[in-house]
């Protein structure tokens, strides 16, 4: 890596502490590792205002040349700024970084949509999206859906047609279900089971989901 | 995953820039497909140029053609009006294509170059010539059920998984590419190669090139058109065996005829020998079965996947008649 690749400037506290954690983590220092992403995560947050800052003094050059950067995150109307290694995806930052552990890991690949978020109002997996990736988009999670205390309606749809079992993959069906009940384009009982494929339930409380997301969308219309 | 260093790019010239400054580079959109191979270890870049930035999202659709951005995502195109009425092929194939999560963010350019699905390219443990060259081939008497049948080579039999370039290909579409040397177009059935002794490069687009633009022709076969897709399950599955198919009726004869295969090729499998058994016959179940058994001319068999021999026939069969408003 050259210098051309980096931006410019000091090495930051933040940007050392969080490259040192890496580091201990590629040589499987797991304790180690673990306390440095600890320090990582308490960084003073005007260290990471400052290399914030720094990113973007160079307006010509591209953005975010580098293995780790500070990113502005958008989560449930709240402003996040993070120290992040460019491997991590919106998922890990969602969970090991702002502790918003509502989003669930499931496969990592895709497959199953335990990790359904909100982006700008679409459904996402939050697995197969890098962190940077979703600066300057509007995220919505599982712990953002509740308006003033009062359940979503497809929230409580969920409760009252006991539309699951274990409850793991239940937040990732809820975020994609509000996703397409926004979109308009559930019409059928075919076009939900359609709809909801990128969700997989291992409990198979399939008939209950499809329930639950009609009787959310009636409360919606109504 | 291997450590990397990221870069956004805000227009094609930085994005350009910055793959030819870089070590190792890749560009990435969407992600979708990138991201699995990333964890899988089957790429391991220096450098991922973020190309998502940049302004090639329309979605430009009349009954005189269309011009849609390589960064269109795959749920735009899918639900837009202008699409199902002018296009309805490549609405219907969209449709079937991946879940909703992955429509919302996987791009049409990214579409367009997703990697096969073979088992052993994406496994970073095994002999794959596609993912090293000269390594072997595990699929040949490996599981093999999901690889191709027809334009393999004695290296590789790795099947191209994508349907949207199998539309694309009965519907006369040219991308649009920004690259190093410049702007160039390519017909989406020129996209693709066959593995013959290079398996590593999938398709004829040069180092730094970035698909911008994929454009479609006037509004063709809007009225005769349909899409079959036999999978392990009715969705979020990739094609064992599709057909798209295109019709131009005159009365109940056939006059214009377009068909192409997805999930049985190495690259999206035009069927012009099928296409001429119909032209200027009258359309018929007889005449269907006749034509679509054509389909496997040359196909050949690697073990597991022979099912694809009797199960392509059928699926080709179905898409004509379903075309032709017979199904």
């Amino acid at each position: 890596m050259t210098d051309s690749n980096n931006p410019p400037g000091r090495r930051t506290g933040a940007r050392a502490i969080v490259e040192r954690a890496l580091q201990a983590e590629q040589r499987d220092e797991d304790e180690k590792a673990g306390e440095l992403v600890e320090q990582a995560v308490r960084i003073d947050p005007d260290e990471v205002a400052s290399v914030l800052q720094e990113q973007s003094s160079t307006p010509s050059a591209p953005i975010h040349a580098g293995s780790s950067f500070a990113i502005v995150l958008t989560i449930n109307g709240q402003r996040h700024e993070l120290m992040i290694d460019a491997r991590t995806t919106l998922l890990d930052a969602l969970r090991d970084r702002l502790h918003l552990t509502g989003t669930k890991r499931g496969c990592d690949l895709g497959q199953c949509g335990a990790c359904t978020v909100l982006l700008d109002g679409r459904a996402v997996n939050a697995c197969m999206m890098f962190a940077v990736m979703a600066e300057g988009h509007d995220v919505l999670t599982i712990e953002g859906l509740a308006a003033d205390g009062k359940l979503h309606p497809v929230q409580k749809a969920f409760i009252d047609c006991d539309a699951l079992q274990c409850g793991y993959c239940t937040p990732g069906q809820i975020m994609n279900a509000v996703g397409m009940i926004r979109a308009g384009r559930l019409n059928s009982d075919d076009e939900i089971r359609e709809g909801m494929s990128g969700n997989i339930c291992r409990c198979g409380a399939y008939p209950g989901i499809v329930q639950a997301v009609l009787a959310a969308m009636t409360e919606i219309a109504e | 995953m291997n450590p990397f260093t990221y870069t956004r790019a805000g227009d094609a010239q930085q994005a350009i820039n910055a793959f030819q400054g870089s070590p190792g580079p890749f560009y990435v959109a969407g992600a979708t497909d990138v991201m699995q191979l990333l964890r899988e270890d089957v790429y391991s870049p220096g450098t991922l140029v973020d190309i998502s930035s940049l302004p090639y999202t329309q979605v430009e659709v009349g009954p005189r053609g269309a011009r849609i951005g390589a960064l269109a995502r795959l749920a735009d195109v899918a639900d837009d009006d202008a699409v199902l009425r002018y296009y309805p092929l490549l609405a219907r194939v969209l449709r079937e294509t991946a879940s909703t999560q992955i429509r919302n963010v996987a791009t049409m350019g990214g579409n367009l170059l997703q990697r096969t699905r073979c088992l052993y390219f994406r496994d970073a443990h095994t002999a794959c010539n596609k993912r090293r060259p000269g390594s072997g081939c595990a699929a040949m008497r490996g599981a093999n059920r999901i690889n191709a049948i027809l334009g393999t080579s004695e290296q590789c039999i790795a099947a191209y998984p994508g349907d949207m370039a199998v539309a694309l290909v009965v519907l006369d579409a040219h991308i649009q590419l920004e690259g190093p040397d410049g702007p160039r177009s390519v017909p989406v059935a020129e996209l693709h190669r066959v593995p013959a002794d290079d398996p590593a490069h999938d398709t004829t687009l040069r180092p730094g090139e970035i698909i911008t633009r994929i454009d479609l022709p006037a509004s063709r076969f809007a009225e005769s058109c349909a899409f079959v897709k036999a999978r392990d399950r009715m969705t979020f599955e990739w094609a064992l065996a599709s057909a798209a198919v295109g019709l131009e009726m005159d009365g109940g004869t056939v006059r214009v005829a377009r068909v192409a295969a997805g999930g049985v090729g190495t690259v999206p499998w035009p069927l012009p020998r099928v296409e001429h058994a119909l032209i200027g016959k009258a359309l018929s179940a007889e005449r269907a079965a006749k034509a679509a058994a054509l389909s496997v001319e040359g196909a050949r068999s690697a073990g597991d996947n022979g099912f694809k021999l009797k199960l392509l026939p059928r699926v080709v069969e179905q898409a004509i008649l379903a075309a032709g408003g017979q199904a």
